[in-house]
């Protein structure tokens, strides 16, 4: 067994890095980018760990991960114990080790920071599940009393799989309602496969499945069936339909042939699997030189699906500066190594096309930033004059999303705000309605899957309260 | 999940499926359509659903073959499952009491439109229908179209039934002896509902178009399906299929349905050669 190394000694070492995929070879598949830490990797980056008395990287996590108590289980080479103190909090650990905008959460408060490089939580955290996943470790369905409740979950993605979990594990009887045909929301239709492998997210919905939660795929809940009738069926309900509508610039030409949303294309890319057409029926079109517009996450995800289904030129167009781009930033850097060209304080304001309704190019307009706005990042303002025309024969916009009314239609009493979110209780999730709860992306606007997951955790707790003292809302009928 | 409980050839190229899915039955109005998946590697594709019935559960499809997921579609045998199926999506027609409306429904839109000529005739209109097809096979649905309608008008573009002629010529016949249609619909190919807004227009008859564009998930999600309507962009799938024909921007909605002409035939011509390879 691996011992925990003299403090000394663990202040000397610098993070280790992850393996990843050769530029050359990965810009033409769509395998993951990192490998993933070796047996090695792991115990080296564990014992750096000050396993700290107050431990601050836990502030940092919404899931409330025991993060200390894990790493320690993985320099002991316990990798069984390591894994079930993951899943005592989160459920769905292969994910969150990829996707977390780590350096906005653990890694931002971990204590290193004063001296070198936080510990490498999130990819400790992805090498346990990984280990789990390849060792066929499963969790036990919990051998709790049943509690004859039923909860409708609406929504598969990361908030609705967490509360179920959490809600099974406590004896309730769960059943999600998914409009499409795989579960998992964002992280199956939106997030690439290398990025996060469609195996991965398939196997921790399974293991969610295993604890007795039922997913009834191909359900719209507002067309198939309304909110106010599973309220008649269901004791309580949890919202978590993300904000799935797409948003676009309102430019002219945007409903030329050739721009896309981010969500058509990766949606067709990734739940569609168009980047297997013709294997698979559904298809896709590419252009030589691609613009996506905007800087978040999804832009980086678009941009690098774009070129590896053949693109030339990839473009990211924004309208603030590398600084403010909201995405991820293993992803900048993963876009740049790739060749990826940012066109950083330029604003797009008109597609042109052809009379067969094909584009030919992007009218573009440069930005300096000037005064801070609400959000505290400083707003951009066109220069006059600066117009150009960049030639490109694709346009995706990812420049966000926002609330889809279907949902909230059919839900009698759920309040919403003037955009359509939920309105919530931050504490517990209660919509204002009884009995009925709402957290992740409907509530936060396009946010973070941790967030969610957060949200999920939270909501789980707050029906397990309402409906312990009583509550149900069959009897409170509207 | 989704078994084919019936299936009936029709013509060639067309065919009716009869489905269980009590969930969607259920719910499902005039206007609406479903959206489904022969297998794990199918495309999804809109339908419309042109029957249902609550209490056993099941629902009509009616469809052409036109390229690869609907020959899939075609081979599929009763007792077989779909992967996925999925509705009502849309919203549905506004079923009103008007006075005299016209449907006219072409091609495979003849089972599109008898849901709403048989709800509006219940709503108590005199509802005037016209059916029309390339030729005499493809005329579907006559007699369940005589019965959900007041009265019913058969053309054939190469005169091989009833009589020679489009059905907006016939339209155009019926706006001149009646004084007082209120409102038409119109299903069927695109470019057929294009030119029935055209006739329609300088009578001043409000038209109601059920647009085909081209959809992925069909619940507001892609933008795939957006049209420009009065304006303004507008989701087919959520904010229709039905909009008001008069105020659809036409030439870019027909340039959006050939966005992946060229894939589509390659993925039908694959299809095609794989199967003449199995004999
Ligand atoms: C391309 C992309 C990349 C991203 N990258 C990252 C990242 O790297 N890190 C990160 O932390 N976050 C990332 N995000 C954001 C993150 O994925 C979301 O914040 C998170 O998934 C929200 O979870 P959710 O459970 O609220 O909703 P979602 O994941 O959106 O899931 C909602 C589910 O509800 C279903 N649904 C919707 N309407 C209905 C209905 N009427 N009936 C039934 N079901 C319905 C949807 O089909 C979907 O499956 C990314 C998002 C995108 C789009
Ligand atoms: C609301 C709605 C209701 C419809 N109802 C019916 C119906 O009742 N009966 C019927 O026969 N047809 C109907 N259609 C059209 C039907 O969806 C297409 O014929 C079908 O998708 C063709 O698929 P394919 O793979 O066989 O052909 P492809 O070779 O893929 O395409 C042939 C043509 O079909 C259209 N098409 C292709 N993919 C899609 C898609 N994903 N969504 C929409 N259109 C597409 C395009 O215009 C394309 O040029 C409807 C379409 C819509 C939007
Ligand atoms: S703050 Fe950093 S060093 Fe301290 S316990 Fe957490 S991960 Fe380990
Ligand atoms: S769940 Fe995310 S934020 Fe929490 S410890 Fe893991 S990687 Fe960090
Ligand atoms: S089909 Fe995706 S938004 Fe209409």
């Amino acid at each position: 067994m691996t011992k925990m190394i003299p403090m000394k000694e663990r202040g000397k070492r610098q993070q280790r890095a992850i393996r990843q995929q050769p530029v050359e070879e990965r810009i033409h598949n769509f395998n993951e980018v990192p490998l993933g830490y070796t047996k090695e990797d792991a115990i080296y980056e564990a014992q750096r760990c000050l396993q700290c008395e107050s431990p601050t990287c836990k502030d940092g996590c919404p899931a409330e991960v025991n993060i200390p108590e894990f790493i320690k289980k993985i320099v002991e080479e316990d990798f069984f114990g390591a894994y079930f103190e993951l899943l005592k909090t989160n459920s769905l650990p292969a994910v969150c080790g990829r996707v977390c905008p780590q350096e906005n959460q653990c890694y931002k408060t971990c204590v290193w920071n004063k001296a070198g490089k936080p510990v490498a939580v999130g990819r400790l955290e992805r090498f346990i599940a990984d280990w789990a996943r390849e060792h066929n470790v499963h969790e036990e369905s919990p051998k709790v009393k049943r509690k004859n409740k039923r909860v409708a979950i609406v929504g598969s993605g990361p908030a609705g799989l967490i509360c179920a979990a959490d809600l099974a594990k406590l004896g309730y009887d769960v059943t999600i309602f998914e409009a499409l045909p795989k579960p998992g929301g964002v992280l199956i239709y939106g997030i690439p496969e290398f990025r996060l492998p469609k195996a991965i997210v398939e196997y921790e919905v399974n293991e969610i499945k295993r604890l007795g939660v039922t997913i009834v795929t191909n359900f719209v809940v507002g067309l198939t069936r309304r909110v106010d009738e599973l309220a008649e069926e269901f004791d309580a309900i949890f919202l978590a339909n993300g904000a799935g509508a797409p948003r676009f610039m309102g430019i002219p030409g945007e409903n030329l042939n050739d721009v896309y949303s981010a969500n058509e294309f990766l949606t067709r890319s990734n739940l569609m699997k168009a980047y297997r057409f013709p294997e698979y029926d559904t298809p896709i079109k590419v252009g030589k030189k691609v613009a996506v517009i905007g800087a978040g996450n999804v832009s980086m995800d678009s941009a690098r699906t774009a070129l590896r289904l053949g693109a030339e030129e990839v473009h990211i167009v924004y309208r603030r500066t590398r600084k403010e781009a909201p995405a991820r930033e293993e992803e900048i850097a993963h876009a740049e190594e790739e060749g990826i060209i940012f066109d950083f304080l330029t604003l797009p304001t008109r597609v042109f096309g052809d009379e067969k309704g094909n584009i030919t190019g992007v009218e573009c307009i440069r930005m300096r930033l000037g005064k801070p706005d609400e959000s505290g990042r400083r707003r951009p303002v066109p220069i006059e004059g600066t117009n150009f025309i960049m030639k490109v024969d694709m346009f995706i916009d990812a420049i966000g999303t926002s609330a889809n009314p279907i949902v909230a239609r059919s839900a009698t009493g759920v309040q919403t705000n003037k955009w359509g979110y939920f309105v919530t209780d931050e504490k517990t999730c209660a919509t204002t309605r009884a009995g009925i709860f709402a957290g992740g992306d409907i509530v936060r606007g396009a946010a973070t899957v941790i967030s969610a997951l957060g949200d999920g955790k939270r909501a789980a707790k707050a029906i397990d309260d309402y409906l312990s003292s009583g509550g149900s809302l069959k009897e409170n009928r509207q | 999940m989704y078994e084919i409980l019936r299936r009936e050839k029709w013509q060639d190229v067309l065919y009716s499926m009869w489905l269980k899915a009590p969930h969607i039955a259920r719910a499902a109005q005039p206007g609406q359509f479903v959206i489904l998946m022969t297998d794990e590697k199918g495309e999804r594709i809109p339908l419309t659903i042109a029957d249902i019935d609550r209490e056993e559960g099941w629902i009509q499809i009616v469809f052409q073959i036109v390229g690869k997921t609907t020959t899939k579609l075609a081979q599929m045998n009763e007792g077989d499952e779909l992967y996925a199926f999925v509705g009502p999506l849309g919203k549905p027609s506004e079923i009103d009491k008007y006075g005299t409306v016209v449907t006219i429904g072409g091609g495979t839109g003849i089972a599109c439109v008898y849901p709403i000529t048989k709800a509006l005739k219940e709503a108590g209109n005199r509802v005037i229908t016209i059916i029309g097809a390339r030729t005499k096979d493809l005329i579907i649905m006559e007699d369940e179209m005589r019965k959900a309608s007041t009265e019913l008008l058969v053309t054939t573009d190469d005169g091989s039934y009833v009589r020679k002629g489009f059905v907006t010529d016939v339209l155009d016949e019926v706006l001149q002896r009646e004084k007082n249609v209120r409102k038409v619909w119109a299903v069927g190919p695109a470019i057929m509902m294009k030119v029935i807004c055209d006739v329609t227009k300088p009578y001043n008859v409000e038209t109601i178009a059920c647009l085909n564009a081209v959809m992925v998930d069909g619940t507001g999600m892609c933008g795939s399906c957006r049209v420009t309507v009065d304006g303004e962009t507008k989701l087919t799938c959520v904010d229709g299929p039905e909009f008001n024909g008069h105020l659809v921007d036409w030439p870019e909605f027909l340039n959006r349905l050939l966005k992946y002409d060229q894939q589509e035939k390659q993925s039908l011509e694959i299809y095609n050669e794989s199967l003449e390879a199995e004999g």
